[in-house]
This record gives structure tokens, C-alpha cells and sequence, in this order.
């Protein structure tokens, strides 16, 4: 009896590894941040809206990755 | 109920649905009327009026219903309903619309609050019982509020700039030598017009898509593992039943997370609509 067979393709793995980047570039994004609110309190704002960009622009390759994984079977 | 009954209520009846098959949509409707007229086998699909859309339209009833209920007369003191609205309300147009877009951010706020509000609504019956499906876990759907915003900061900037200088500000980002613009340009062009509506539509989908599916591996596996596990079996062991009840205590945290990712995306999905009229509206410097 196979209790639990699992099927499917070995590109999930290789999706989890490419996160690895973008996840890094998120997390540094935010944690300079939070840096430079440690700092400079009033500067946050400022800080944050280049934040969203840059974060928006680095999550693109994993939310791309995660769609090539559909893709290519 | 079968794919003819009346299956909003997910949970009710049915053959058990596993994986990605869980996210298929069902006609709301007994299909029986449209068989007849066509006199073939329908599939599913072929039946628009499913289940998710019904979920789609109450989701933004829901948000209409709420905003009117908390706006009707307004009081110098505000209420308890006043209070909950006017917090609401000034978290956006604080914290997102008057802080991203700037002076001019009024024109912007009904749709970043209504955006907000119904992303959030339809997040949140991914974790209600009576839908127990997050609505943009459909792309569909995502794909419809990413078009909305994109011909919102498009047009925005069209608007203000006229369609030439609105394109070339886009494309051409002030202070690049000339010789590199045969490469800056269609990169900024890439990123700026293709990039950012797929990464909308994208993000919000694979969030709750990939939520999804991991509080139905806790749920369907675990309540599989408990119950479906004979002690006839000859390869019984109580491991498999002890697995099953402690992913069925897990899907309890997995649940929690997912409010939280609901709640998060709505807010990201907002801040970048906010974000990108911001850039199409900010002036050369």
C-alpha cells in the first residue's frame, strides 16, 4: 500500500532554491529600513515609498520563478 | 450536492476534493436549462455563474454595504460605527494615500480604499466558514484588479502628460547618456508597462493560492491520516493517526498565518497601486 506517493516534478525544488535570492533582497531592503528609522525617525516615509519600489522590483523574480514553475513542467 | 445542486457552501456534500482540483469552480445554478438548450455533456467551466463569482459579488456588497453603513450620518462625535470607519478609512488615507501620492492624493482615495477593502474582504473568506475559499486564489480575479490598476496609473499619466511625454518620461529616466538609452529603454519599458501589472496580478495570486494549498495539506492530509488509517490494515502503525491529529493542531497556526498574509497582501496590493500613480505623476527632477 502506498500510504503517500508523491508525484510531480522535481522543478518545486528548484523554485525553493531561487526564492533564496529574492527573499535575501526583501529581507535587506526592510532591514535597512529599519535601520535608518533607528536613525532617523522623521526620514521613514521617505525611506519606505523607495522601499516599496525596490521591494516590488525584487520579489518580481520569485513571483516570475513561481510562474515558470507552472510553465515548464 | 453535485455539480447540479446549489453549491455555495463549499463544505456541504460532494466527493471530498483534493490538490489543485480544489480550486475548480462550480455553477451556482443547476446547469439542467443550459444542457437541454445545447443538448450536450456540459463541463463546469462552460457555466459562468460559479460559485467564486457569487463569491466575488457578495465580497464587494459586503465592502459596499460596510463603507455606507459606517458613513451614514456622520456626528461630530463620532459613535462606536463612526469610529470603526473613520479608523479605517484614515489608515488608508494616511498611512498610504496622503503619504505615497502627496497634495493631489484625493482623486486617488476612493479607489485605493475601495481596492483595499475588497481585497481584504475577499482574502478573509479564505478563512470564513461559509466560503473557506480566498476569492483571488482564482487569477482570474487577479488579473481583473491588476488591469484595473494599470490603465488607472496609465491613464493617470496620460493624462497629465499627454501620451508622447508620458511615454518618453517612462521609458527615457532623466540623466542617462545617450548611448545607453538603446539599452535603458526597453529595459524601462519592460519593467515599467509588462512587469509591474504581471507582478500585481501575480503576487496577490500566488499568495493566497500557495495558502491555500498548504492549509488543505494540513486539513485533507491530516483528517486523511486520522480517519482513513485502518487498524485491519497490515501496515497499520499509530504513528500515522498520531501524525494526523497533531497536522490537524497545525492547521490551526497555518490558518492564523494566512489571515495574516491576507491581510498583508491587501495592504502591498494597495501600496503599489499608490505607488506607481505616484510615478506616473511625480515631475522630471
Amino acid at each position: 500500500m502506498n500510504l503517500l506517493e508523491i508525484v510531480g516534478s522535481i522543478n518545486m525544488i528548484g523554485y525553493g532554491l531561487a526564492t533564496l535570492g529574492p527573499a535575501l533582497g526583501v529581507a535587506w531592503i526592510f532591514a535597512s529600513v529599519i535601520n535608518g528609522t533607528a536613525r532617523q525617525p522623521e526620514a521613514r516615509g521617505a525611506m519606505l515609498s523607495t522601499a516599496w519600489i525596490g521591494f516590488a522590483v525584487v520579489e518580481a523574480l520569485a513571483i516570475i520563478a513561481i510562474a515558470l514553475v507552472f510553465v515548464f513542467k | 450536492m453535485g455539480p447540479g445542486g446549489f453549491s455555495l457552501i463549499p463544505l456541504e456534500g460532494g466527493p471530498p476534493e483534493f490538490g489543485v482540483s480544489a480550486f475548480e469552480s462550480r455553477p451556482l445554478f443547476p446547469s439542467q436549462i443550459w444542457l437541454e438548450s445545447s443538448g450536450q455533456q456540459a463541463a463546469w467551466t462552460d457555466v459562468w455563474v460559479t460559485n467564486h463569482i457569487a463569491q466575488a459579488v457578495i465580497g464587494a456588497a459586503l465592502v459596499i454595504g460596510f463603507w455606507l453603513l459606517v458613513s451614514r450620518r456622520p456626528k461630530i462625535v463620532p459613535g462606536k460605527r463612526q469610529f470603526v470607519g473613520e479608523y479605517l478609512y484614515e489608515m488608508i488615507r494616511n498611512g498610504v494615500a496622503r503619504s505615497i501620492i502627496g497634495p493631489q492624493y484625493r482623486r486617488y482615495l476612493p479607489y485605493l480604499l475601495a481596492l483595499f477593502s475588497f481585497i481584504l474582504v475577499n482574502n478573509l473568506f479564505g478563512q470564513f466558514f461559509l466560503f473557506m475559499f480566498p476569492t483571488f486564489s482564482k487569477i482570474g480575479f487577479a488579473w481583473g484588479l491588476a488591469a484595473a490598476s494599470w490603465i488607472l496609473y496609465n491613464g493617470v499619466g496620460v493624462k497629465r502628460y499627454g501620451l508622447i511625454k508620458y511615454f518618453s518620461k517612462m521609458t527615457m529616466p532623466h540623466g542617462v547618456p545617450k548611448p545607453l538609452l538603446i539599452l535603458v529603454a526597453p529595459l524601462e519599458f519592460i519593467s515599467n508597462f509588462l512587469v509591474r501589472p504581471l507582478t500585481l496580478g501575480l503576487r496577490l495570486f500566488a499568495n493566497l493560492f500557495a495558502g491555500h494549498l498548504v492549509i488543505m495539506v494540513f486539513v485533507v492530509g491530516g483528517s486523511w491520516l486520522l480517519w482513513s488509517t485502518k487498524a485491519s490494515s497490515p501496515d497499520y502503525s499509530p504513528i500515522w493517526n498520531l501524525a494526523g491529529g497533531l497536522s490537524l493542531l497545525m492547521s490551526l497556526a497555518v490558518f492564523a498565518i494566512e489571515l495574516l498574509v491576507g491581510c498583508l497582501q491587501a495592504y502591498i496590493f494597495t501600496v503599489l497601486t499608490a505607488q506607481y500613480v505616484s510615478s506616473s505623476l511625480a515631475e522630471e527632477h
